[in-house]
C-alpha cells in the first residue's frame, strides 16, 4: 500500500441539480423535488508508481468525475481518496470529512497535474506564458528559470516554435500539448488525462496522442479518461471500465481486450472498431 | 464671421479650465476604478454581509442623481465636521459614482471568464484566491475594457457638474465669463465645442485600446 499513489477507497459522489422553484410554486405551498443522480457509487481505485491506469466506459458512467475527483474539482460525500498518502482537499476530524484550507489543498494539488477536454489555455497568455505562469505564481521560480523549464518542457511537445503564439493561433492539437507541458513542468507525481482528445478533429487526436505515449514510456504515473480503444490498448498497464458509477472490470489489456468478462466491456469493445485479437 | 472670431476668443480663456478637468476625470477614474472592482468582488463574495453592502451601495448611488451626490459631499457633509475642498469633493462624487456602475461591469465580465480557466489554475496549484487575481481579473479586464472606456468619456463631460460646487472647471469658467461679457452664444458654443475637442480623441484611443487587447486573445 505504501507506494500507493492514488489510493481511491468507497467513494460515493451524488449530483443535485437545483432546480429552479419557481416564484408561483413558492407562493402556492408545492414543494420542491431536487433531482438527485448518484455519480459514484462506492469506488475503489489504486494506482501504483508508473502505471498508466486507462479508465473506459460510456458517457455518464462516473469516470470524469471519479478523475474530477481525485484532485477535489469535485467534492465527495463518503468515502477517501489518497494521494500520496493524503487526504486532498479534506482532514479527518472524528471519523468525518472535513474541508481543509485552500492553501493547503492547493499546495497537495500541485502534485497531481491534469489536463483538460478542453484545454483550458490562459487565453490571455502565450504558450510560453501559459508554462511559466504556474512556475512563476505558484512554484515562485525566477523569471529566468522558469524561462528556461518553460521552453524546454514545449520542446519536449514539439511546440519550441510556437513559444510566442497565442491559444487562438493554436490549433487543438497544439493546444492541448502547450496544455500538457504546463501540467508536466510542474513535475507532478501523477498526471491525470480527462478526455485529452475528444475536442479534437480527427487529424489532429495522432499528435496529441503521441506525446502521451511518450510520458508514459518515461515512467510517469497517469489515470487516463478516454474513448480511443486502441491508444487504450497500447498505452494502459492496466484497464480499467466503469459503469454507472462502479469499477466492473479490470485488468490488463491484454485480458480485457481478449477475453472480456463484463456486458458492459464487451459492449464498449464491439461499438469500437478494434478487433477484439 | 464676427460670431466665429468672437467664438474663438474665448477659447485661451476656457483653456484654462482643461487641467482641472483633466485632474477630476483621472482622479476620479482611479478611485472608480479600484472601488468598483472592490465593490465587484464583495458582490461575487461567499460572504452574506459583504455582498449585502455591495448591493445597498450600488442601488443607493444609482438610484440617486450624480448632481445630488456632490452637492450633499460638498454642502452637507461639512454640517457634520467634514469639509472636503472643491477638487477634492468632485473627485469623491464623481469617483464613487462611476464605481457603482463600473463594478457591474466587472462583475459581468469576471463571470463571463469560463470556469475552466479558474478549473486549470486550481489543478496547477492556485489557490482560488490567487487564481481569482492571476488568471480570472486580467482576463475580465480584456472584456470592460470598451464599457470602462466609455464610462470614462462620460465622466470627462459629467465633470461639468461639478460647477455647482465651485469648482472652476469649463462650465464655471463660461459662467463667470459671461457673467462679465453677456456674449451668452459664443461663450456657451465655445464651452461645447471644448467638451468635444476632449471626448473625441478619447473616444478614438478607446477603439485603439481595446482593438490592441483583443488581438492578443
Amino acid at each position: 500500500m505504501a507506494d500507493n499513489i492514488i489510493n481511491v477507497h468507497e467513494v460515493h459522489k451524488t449530483f443535485v441539480s437545483e432546480d429552479k422553484q419557481s416564484l408561483w410554486d413558492r407562493f402556492r405551498g408545492r414543494t420542491h423535488e431536487a433531482r438527485r443522480v448518484e455519480v459514484l457509487k462506492g469506488v475503489n481505485l489504486q494506482v501504483t508508481q508508473s502505471e498508466t491506469v486507462v479508465i473506459l466506459g460510456s458517457s455518464g458512467s462516473g469516470k470524469s468525475t471519479l478523475l474530477r475527483c481525485i484532485n477535489k474539482l469535485e467534492t465527495i460525500d463518503s468515502g477517501r481518496i489518497y494521494v500520496h498518502g493524503h487526504l486532498v482537499g479534506y482532514r479527518e476530524q472524528n471519523g468525518e470529512l472535513v474541508a481543509e484550507r485552500a492553501s493547503i489543498t492547493a499546495k497537495k494539488r500541485t502534485d497531481v497535474g491534469m489536463v483538460f477536454q478542453h484545454f483550458n489555455l490562459f487565453l490571455n497568455k502565450t504558450a510560453l506564458g501559459n508554462v511559466m505562469a504556474p512556475l512563476r505564481d505558484v512554484k515562485k521560480m525566477s523569471a529566468a528559470d522558469a524561462r528556461t523549464k518553460a521552453v524546454h518542457h514545449l520542446e519536449m511537445v514539439g511546440l519550441g516554435d510556437k513559444l510566442d503564439n497565442y491559444p487562438t493561433k493554436l490549433s487543438g492539437g497544439q493546444k492541448q500539448r502547450v496544455a500538457i507541458a504546463r501540467a508536466l513542468a510542474m513535475e507532478p507525481a501523477v498526471m491525470l488525462f480527462d478526455e485529452p482528445t475528444s475536442a479534437l478533429d480527427p487529424e489532429l487526436v495522432g499528435e496529441v496522442l503521441a506525446v502521451i505515449k511518450r510520458i508514459a514510456e518515461e515512467g510517469t504515473t497517469m489515470v487516463i479518461v478516454t474513448h480511443e480503444m486502441q491508444f487504450a490498448r497500447e498505452i494502459a498497464t492496466r484497464i480499467v471500465v466503469m459503469d454507472q458509477g462502479l469499477i466492473v472490470e479490470e485488468g490488463p489489456p491484454e485480458i480485457i481486450f481478449t477475453n472480456p468478462q463484463h456486458d458492459k466491456t464487451r459492449a464498449l469493445l464491439s461499438r469500437s472498431q478494434t478487433s477484439p485479437n | 464671421m464676427e460670431f466665429i472670431t468672437d467664438t474663438l476668443a474665448v477659447f485661451p480663456a476656457l483653456f484654462g479650465a482643461v487641467p482641472i478637468v483633466l485632474q477630476l476625470a483621472a482622479g476620479a477614474m482611479l478611485l472608480a476604478l479600484v472601488l468598483g472592482l472592490l465593490t465587484a468582488l464583495a458582490r461575487i463574495s461567499q460572504s452574506k454581509v459583504l455582498r449585502a453592502v455591495a448591493v445597498f451601495f450600488v442601488e443607493v448611488i444609482r438610484g440617486t442623481p450624480l448632481l445630488v451626490q456632490l452637492v450633499y459631499i460638498f454642502f452637507v457633509l461639512p454640517s457634520i465636521g467634514i469639509a472636503i475642498d472643491p477638487v477634492p469633493a468632485g473627485i469623491l462624487g464623481l469617483g464613487i459614482n462611476y464605481a457603482a456602475y463600473l463594478s457591474e461591469v466587472f462583475r459581468s465580465a469576471i463571470l463571463s471568464v469560463e470556469a475552466g480557466q479558474t478549473e486549470a489554475a486550481l489543478s496547477l496549484g492556485y489557490t482560488p484566491t490567487k487564481a481569482l487575481w492571476r488568471v480570472v481579473i486580467p482576463q475580465s479586464f480584456v472584456v470592460s475594457l470598451g464599457p470602462i472606456g466609455n464610462y470614462f468619456i462620460a465622466m470627462v463631460k459629467d465633470t461639468a457638474l461639478t460647477s455647482v460646487i465651485a469648482v472652476t472647471e469649463i462650465l464655471k469658467t463660461a459662467n463667470i465669463l459671461n457673467s462679465q461679457t453677456f456674449q451668452t452664444t459664443e461663450i456657451y458654443t465655445a464651452a461645447a465645442i471644448l467638451y468635444l475637442m476632449l471626448s473625441l480623441p478619447l473616444a478614438r484611443i478607446v477603439v485603439l485600446m481595446e482593438r490592441k487587447a483583443r488581438s492578443r486573445g
